[in-house]
């Protein structure tokens, strides 16, 4: 895996954009509610994520990080 | 050194933008507007070698929301112009006020209501005293009555708004604009004024300043409009100006500010001619009102004529100034002609006695 | 690994108060983005317009000052006059730069001030409920075009960029989107160059971002993503509009 990445669960609010907007799809609206009440997007943490940073780019809320092997 | 300070004929509008120079001011924004245009163009030609901004703004509006952003990075700035004008601003004075941003707005008043006339009237004292804009707030409101007080009130505007993080007023009008007299060009002494810690200049090393009016949280909002009522309460302790004469065997007293005053000066120079004992009180400051003092001449004196340029204005503050203790009368003219000195000594002779 | 995004400096650490998917979130942290490339931090000023990018300072790091309704860009223009070696933007909203702030917009822009000006617009007034703007789009229903904008009572949307565009005094002007991993890449590389023109004293800079307002446009935060490829960019064509290459006076 050469990248990865950390949603901060507080601060997302389940918009979807990053959903919609990973290249391996690998993120998703998951089933738990954060403190707000938002269903917060979760990673799957599996092989695949680049660290590309598309999904931290889109989100509204900076509620990502985003981490790559050196190359 | 005295020989080293001007003695000059000018314009009483000339006189303002003068005073601003003098007393540091370096941008100027403004629209053309009868009859203040002079103070716009002297500071379009003086600003620039001195390094200073001046813009014609495209409107009054434009013009008082540039003077809002120059006073916040601490500078002193000004905008002027005629009571229709001065109507466009009222926003952005209650946001100046709301705020706490010091700058300095010259009214030099036509006549209204509309688009009214351009002759002098003093149909804006309401506007520049009950705030004009929304909200509970005041402006400091200064009234020369000759072209020496254009020059120096503007002067103490700067000091003033500065002092107390308020907007500051020149209330003017036509006739004090447009007329010209010998004037002193020497700078009064400034005030000792606090730094302007509070300005927007640039977030190094320190914690960023923020200037905002707008106030949502629970009790923050009522917290500082108590805190600007304080300001305005030691506004009316510390700042009130006046002018008094014959006042201390009088036994009619004319009110009168601005150019109304100095027909009340001959008027009362008249009346003594014919041994009445009349005296004239001259509020300087409009706002804080000189309650006080006039509260205090009412003890000895019964009879006040407060004379305007308008329908009845300055009246409501003279009779709630005296309350019970005198009798106001009012003597009115709606914008038009100055009344003759003669015309006012009719109404005195009504009174006197 | 390393680190590749995290947030920007000069954005301060607190939650946005934005609505699920609007995109305000995005185009705050690509204006924080340029400031902290540039280094401006500490001799930046914002001017914070009426509208949903009202709490402008609760989210910058820098000195920043509340301007009425439709006249941020007048005071911003006083800022900058006051002080020439400050960095001064402001984001305005459609309602703030397109309708009651036009005259300034225009007139700030064709005085050639050296301040840089973000144009958030979503075509509806978002913070008062979702009235109709200057640059809703026919037909689209809003709180007071219930019936959908028509043109012969209500105008046709203005195309702000393309105007201020015209300007003698404008030095860069562009449109960009969000909505999508590319766009977002140029609005990104537009931002930095509107503030790069300011920091070289080229003149007037303004970006115009489409924006999506979900909660205001009554679709879901993907289908209002979507709405702004599909109706808004057709009508609102992306692009540079105008780059000056070198100053006014040479």
């Amino acid at each position: 895996m050469i990248g990865r990445i950390e949603i901060d669960k507080e601060r997302c609010k389940g918009c979807g954009l990053c959903t919609i907007s990973c290249p391996k799809g690998l993120i998703k609206i998951g089933e738990e509610i954060n403190r707000q009440g938002y269903f917060f997007a979760t990673w799957n943490g599996n092989e695949g994520c680049t660290g590309c940073a598309i999904c931290a780019e889109i989100c509204p809320d900076v509620a990502i990080q985003v981490w790559r092997e050196k190359r | 050194m005295e020989q080293d300070v001007e003695k000059i004929l000018v314009r009483g509008n000339e006189a303002v933008a003068m005073g601003a120079i003098d007393a540091g001011c370096r941008l100027f924004f403004g629209y053309p507007i009868t009859p203040q245009n002079e103070i716009p163009e002297y500071l379009s030609k003086h600003l620039p070698p001195l390094g200073g901004e001046f813009i014609q703004a495209e409107s009054e509006i434009a013009s008082i929301n540039l003077l809002l952003g120059a006073s916040a990075t601490g500078a002193r700035a000004m905008t002027s112009s005629s009571s229709p004008g001065i109507s466009l601003m009222q926003e952005g004075i209650s946001y100046m006020a709301g705020s706490e941003l010091p700058a300095v707005i010259v009214n030099i008043s036509r006549s209204g209501p509309g688009l009214g006339g351009i002759s002098a009237s003093q149909g804006d004292y309401f506007q520049a005293t009950r705030g004009g804009g929304h909200g509970d707030y005041r402006v400091i409101v200064l009234a020369p009555s000759s072209v020496q007080e254009m020059y120096e009130l503007t002067c103490l505007a700067f000091d003033l708004a500065d002092k107390y993080r308020n907007p500051a007023m020149i209330l003017g009008d036509a006739l004090i604009g447009q007329m010209k007299e010998p004037l002193i060009r020497r700078k009064p002494k400034s005030m000792d004024l606090p730094p302007k810690d509070w300005a927007l200049t640039g977030a190094r090393d320190r914690k960023p300043n923020r200037i905002k009016s707008l106030y949502l949280q629970e009790g923050e909002l009522t917290e500082h409009n108590w805190k600007l009522y304080k300001k305005y309460e030691k506004m009316k302790q510390e700042e009130i100006r006046f002018e008094m004469l014959e006042t201390e065997d009088a036994s009619v007293i004319i009110v009168a500010f601005g150019s109304m005053a100095r027909v009340a000066r001959t008027t009362m120079e008249l009346a003594r001619e014919e041994g009445m004992k009349v005296g004239l009180f001259r509020p300087i400051t409009l706002f804080p009102f000189p309650e006080k003092p006039l509260k205090d001449l009412s003890r000895k004196v019964k009879q006040f004529l407060t004379i305007e340029l308008n329908t009845g204005q300055m009246v409501e503050d003279v009779r709630l100034s005296v309350e019970r203790d005198a009798e106001v009368q009012f003597y009115g003219k709606p914008p038009g002609a100055l009344p003759p000195p003669e015309e006012i000594l009719e109404q005195i002779k009504k009174y006197y006695g | 690994m390393e680190l590749v995004f995290k947030r920007p400096e000069c954005l301060i650490d607190v939650p946005f108060h934005f609505c699920p998917g609007c995109h305000h979130g995005i185009v705050h942290r690509l204006v924080a983005e340029a400031i902290d490339y540039f280094k401006i931090r500490e001799r930046t000023i914002g001017v914070a317009s009426v509208g949903c990018s009202v709490f402008m300072y609760d989210y910058f790091n820098i000195d920043v000052l509340e301007a009425p309704h439709g006249r941020a860009s007048a005071v911003a223009s006083g800022v900058k006059r006051a002080r020439k070696d400050l960095i001064v933007f402001t984001i305005q909203g459609d309602g703030d730069l397109g309708a009651i702030g036009i005259a300034e917009g225009i007139h700030t822009a064709n005085r050639g001030e050296n301040i840089t000006l973000i144009f958030a617009n979503n075509g509806i007034y978002g913070m008062t409920g979702g009235q109709m703007a200057p640059t809703t789009l026919l037909g689209q229903k809003t709180t007071t075009s219930p019936y959908g904008r028509d043109f012969t009572t209500d105008g046709y949307p203005i195309r702000m960029a393309e105007m201020m565009a015209t300007l003698e005094g404008s030095a860069f002007v562009a449109r960009v989107a969000v909505n999508n991993p590319s766009n977002l890449m140029k609005a990104k590389k537009a931002i930095r160059k509107a503030f790069q023109m300011q920091i070289e004293g080229i003149g007037f800079s303004l970006v115009e971002v489409l924006m999506s307002c979900p909660t205001n446009w009554g679709l879901s935060s993907l289908e209002a993503n979507r709405r702004v490829e599909e109706e808004m960019i057709p009508y609102f064509p992306l692009g540079i509009l105008k780059e000056r290459k070198m100053a006014d006076y040479l």
